[in-house]
């Protein structure tokens, strides 16, 4: 079957059967792999990319229901400048392996997109479908904080 | 070869894995006088400066108008100065530590320096595998000389060109400068010149002292981030090759099973199925184990394919393994311990003289690897060649295996070695990566091998879970006098502990006191055991630091003090592992480092303050892949067992630090990781199946659990250690030895969820 999608602000057709995951449309027919493939149920966030601004799972949206503005991790930044969060994720060295970490990005751009001050009860929250198996969760936290411009909350 | 026999070799093969990761050569087996041999005739006319081990003599890639001046530097005219990393990128910052290293001795600017990816040669390269912490204390040597020898050659470049003495020049930032007249030279200006310069002897080369790095120690993002935030393709599931196809392959849920029937007709009529056919395999888990292949035109359609494909199994050599049952037989037989395997001074003249004499029993569960990128390669059988690509941690041994399995010479099997996502130890077996090019063999085409997560649950190579019996006294004076260790673990020959479920061969003795007696029974097990981050020590070490707590506060003594006790020990004194090579004294344990660590562990948690009840701070140490960390944990316990950790405090002295942006994110991630194994990971089996299919199985710790790790190192001018491993053993024994403070209650179990307690 034949799909219209937008990806990254332009429109896309793919031929694909309609019970395909978004995430195999992306990696296998467009070529484009920066959303991941980590469990396939949902559990680990590896495939997040944004629906009209909103973090999804792309290994459980077929392609028949991928009908928004789709917003992967090669289309984050802008005119070819980075968003605050790849910065602050650079800027930090948050990545161990980096596998997961496309997804980490996106769910934190669809946080603060709902909460642009996000606290670290917020962060925590948003944040809890990403697993990240190095455990680079401080940093994840901090470089959040950092493109947010708000402040960790000191615990102890 | 009986299936027995096969998982034998294959078990001794992984234990033959873990003894090569945990131990190094000395220092002068690394770098010889002949290690460096001029090289004629390379694409760009100049000179190549292969490391030689062997007396063979390979080549690196060239191209272009860039010159190289060794396998690991290529300096073109712009001055990008091109380092290339030799091992595996696999999440532990190799790549970017690796340029730094080379980059301190080149005297480069870090800012023009670029990281390559090195093909796969060893003859060139030397070891080129990421395992046992030890590709940054491998490479130490050769990467400084690399550095140092191509800094040599182009200052006396520069010195010929300006006609005055070598000992005039300088370098830094990529540039040479003559003091005297304050000339300058790019490298970029002087490579050419430096190609040609006689390369001088290993010995004549200076190299730096630390307190002249200029480099090392600092904080540098990854050398890969940009990369990494954008979503390049960087990992060996992101391989795409023109007409690739793609690959599921299908094995017995127990692990041995061969194929009877499957409906391969019914298969090869789905949609983008091009093809499903029954591979035989070689019988080994380290290699290809009897199952079907199924080729699709995409991922998806080959996992359909998988979820429809219908398989009956023969099971007549396949595990039976029940993991319910080898604890209960575990406990039967605790009692009966054999003939010690060390038996050293008198155990029971100590415990009928002892102040102290207390009795326990510890326990811990199998676990995964489950790195998050899934087991994959590419491979393609095209021209007589295999070549590969794949997210190996030892891709050298695997073109080594995948030549012997296909009967290839190795000079016709090319591997490519993408970035990891994670390894853990489950990337050094290369089973994936011989499926592949098995697969490949009969797929007139590239193919690309992907394993469904629930592949990575089914086909792990485990860590061993374990049972310890033990016996410890303390003597009059506060101090450990003996200890009585017996572990029941599993065997795989009948004769040995499995890979990783033995007693470490290299690391600080768990069981160290005057007086020891260790016995170890054995239990068959079939399902595969392998190397899983700091193997062996990361649960022997939870064993020991939870015991000698146990005996501290039964003896009512302070526990740093008394482990400070413990260590204190003069090192003439300490075993010599049997067979190995002599201890290389910057990895073996060192009394002085030792105490350092915990000492600092005490200052930096605040060891010794008035806690609130229900809140409770424990501290364990450990020597491990060369590194000495102790580690503190202070947490709070709820009334119905809910764990919330405050702080976790590292103190690790692993040598000089190459990178401290790194290296922190190693400390932190270590400490997490074996925090979230400790609390709530268990591999169960019964009838050989893992009950685990997905990580709704497998509570893997997530962000609102993970507490702040406040990280801090000793550095010193031991040759430095890696530091993927060594931050993983303590954290167990410290977590435990603090909910004891919290709560009174001693957790004797890993995970810890089996005793209730949840994070």
């Amino acid at each position: 079957m034949s799909f219209q999608l937008n990806i990254n602000r332009k429109p896309r057709t793919v031929e694909a059967s309609d019970d395909t995951p978004l995430l195999w449309v992306l990696r296998d027919v467009l070529d484009m792999k920066g959303t991941k493939y980590g469990c396939g149920v949902g559990m680990c966030g590896a495939c997040t990319v944004l629906m009209d601004g909103r973090a999804i799972r792309s290994c459980l949206t077929p392609v028949s229901q991928a009908t928004g503005s789709i917003t992967t991790i090669e289309g984050l930044g802008e005119n070819g400048k980075l968003h605050a969060l790849q910065q602050a994720w650079i800027d930090l060295d948050v990545a161990q392996c980096g596998y997961c970490q496309g997804g980490q990005i996106l769910s934190a751009a669809s946080l603060l997109a709902q909460h642009p001050k996000p606290t670290d009860a917020e962060i925590e929250t948003a944040m809890t479908g990403n697993i990240c198996r190095c455990a680079t969760y401080n940093r994840i936290k901090a470089a959040i904080h950092q493109a947010a411009g708000s402040q960790a909350e000191t615990k102890g | 070869m009986p299936a027995t026999e096969t998982f034998a070799q294959f078990d001794a093969d992984m234990q033959a894995l873990i003894t090569e990761v945990e131990t190094i050569s000395p220092p002068a087996a690394i770098m010889g006088r002949r290690s460096f041999l001029k090289l004629a005739g390379f694409a760009g006319g100049g000179l190549v400066l292969a490391f030689n081990f062997d007396t063979r003599v390979a080549q690196a890639a060239d191209g272009g108008d860039a010159t190289t001046l060794n396998a690991f530097v290529r300096i073109a005219p712009d001055n990008t100065v091109t380092l290339y990393s030799k091992g595996p990128e696999i999440g532990q910052g190799i790549k970017t530590a690796f340029g730094l290293i080379l980059a301190e001795e080149l005297d480069a600017d870090w800012k023009t320096v670029k990281v390559d990816q090195a093909p796969i040669n060893p003859k060139v390269y030397g070891h080129q595998g990421a395992g046992g912490s030890t590709s940054i204390p491998r490479a130490w040597d050769q990467l400084r000389q690399a550095g140092a020898t191509a800094r040599a050659m182009l200052i006396a470049a520069a010195a010929k060109q300006w006609s005055v003495p070598v000992s005039e020049c300088s370098a830094a930032a990529s540039v040479v400068t003559h003091t005297p007249s304050g000339r300058k030279l790019s490298y970029g200006a002087l490579a050419k010149a430096a190609s040609t310069q006689p390369v001088p002897e290993p010995n004549k080369v200076q190299l730096k002292a630390r307190a002249d790095y200029k480099l090392l120690g600092k904080r540098y993002t990854g050398v890969d981030n940009l990369q990494v935030v954008t979503g390049q393709p960087l990992f060996g599931i992101d391989v795409q090759m023109p007409g690739m196809l793609y690959a599921n392959y299908a094995k017995c849920p127990a692990v041995g099973g061969k194929v009877k029937t499957a409906n391969l007709d019914e298969i090869k009529k789905m949609p983008g199925i091009v093809d499903a056919f029954v591979l035989d395999g070689t019988g080994t888990p380290a290699e290809v184990m009897p199952g079907v292949a199924i080729i699709a035109k995409t991922t998806w359609e080959a996992f359909k394919a998988k979820d429809a494909l219908k398989v009956e199994w023969d099971e007549s050599t396949a595990s039976k393994d029940s993991l319910t049952q080898a604890t209960a037989k575990a406990k039967q037989i605790a009692g009966q311990m054999p003939a010690p395997a060390d038996n050293t001074g008198d155990v029971d003249a100590a415990f009928a003289s002892a102040a102290k004499v207390v009795e326990a029993s510890y326990d811990y569960a199998m676990v995964s690897h489950q790195q998050l990128e899934p087991q994959n390669s590419t491979a393609w059988w095209h021209d007589g060649t295999m070549e590969i690509w794949t997210p190996s941690q030892m891709a050298d041994r695997g073109l080594a295996l995948v030549a012997k399995m296909l009967k290839l010479p190795e000079d016709k099997v090319t591997v490519h070695q993408t970035r990891a996502g994670g390894g853990f130890g489950r990337r050094l077996a290369n089973d994936y990566m011989c499926e592949a090019a098995a697969i490949a063999m009969k797929v007139n085409a590239p193919v690309k091998l992907q394993w469904k997560r629930e592949d990575d649950f089914a086909h792990d190579l485990f860590r061993a879970g374990g049972y310890h019996f033990l016996k410890g006294a303390v003597d009059k004076a506060g101090k450990l006098c003996a200890i009585q260790n017996h572990l029941v673990s599993f065997t795989a020959d009948g004769t040995r502990p499995v890979s990783g479920g033995g007693r470490s061969n290299n690391s600080f003795p768990t069981d160290m006191a005057p007086n020891v007696r260790y016995a170890v029974s054995l239990m068959p097990l079939q399902i595969p055991c392998g190397p899983w981050r700091a193997p062996t020590d990361n649960v022997q070490m939870f064993v020991a630091g939870s015991f000698l707590h146990e005996l501290s506060v039964s003896a009512g003594c302070d526990h740093v003090k008394f482990l400070l006790d413990w260590v204190a020990r003069p090192l003439a004194s300490l075993p010599v592992p049997a067979g190995g090579p002599p201890p290389d004294l910057s990895r073996s344990f060192n009394p002085s480092r030792a105490a350092g660590v915990i000492k600092m562990a005490a200052e930096k948690s605040g060891w010794g303050r008035k806690l609130p009840s229900g809140r409770g701070l424990g501290i364990a140490f450990s020597c491990a892949y060369g590194g000495h960390v102790a580690e503190a944990v202070e947490l709070s316990v709820d009334a119905k067992k809910h764990v919330t950790v405050h702080k976790i405090t590292v103190v690790a002295d692993i040598g000089p630090i190459i990178n401290m942006s790194g290296a922190e994110n190693q400390a932190q991630g270590g400490a997490i990781d074996a925090l979230s194994t400790a609390m709530g990971l268990e591999i169960g089996v019964e009838q050989g199946r893992v009950q685990q299919a997905n990580f709704g199985d497998y509570p893997l710790l997530r962000i609102r659990s993970a507490p702040p790790v406040e990280v801090h190192f000793i550095q010193s001018d031991f040759r430095p250690a890696g530091l993927g491993e060594p931050c993983v053993p303590p954290l167990a024994a410290a977590l435990g030895n603090a909910i004891f403070a919290a709560t009174g209650e001693r957790v004797r179990t890993m995970p810890f969820k089996r005793a209730g307690y949840t994070i």
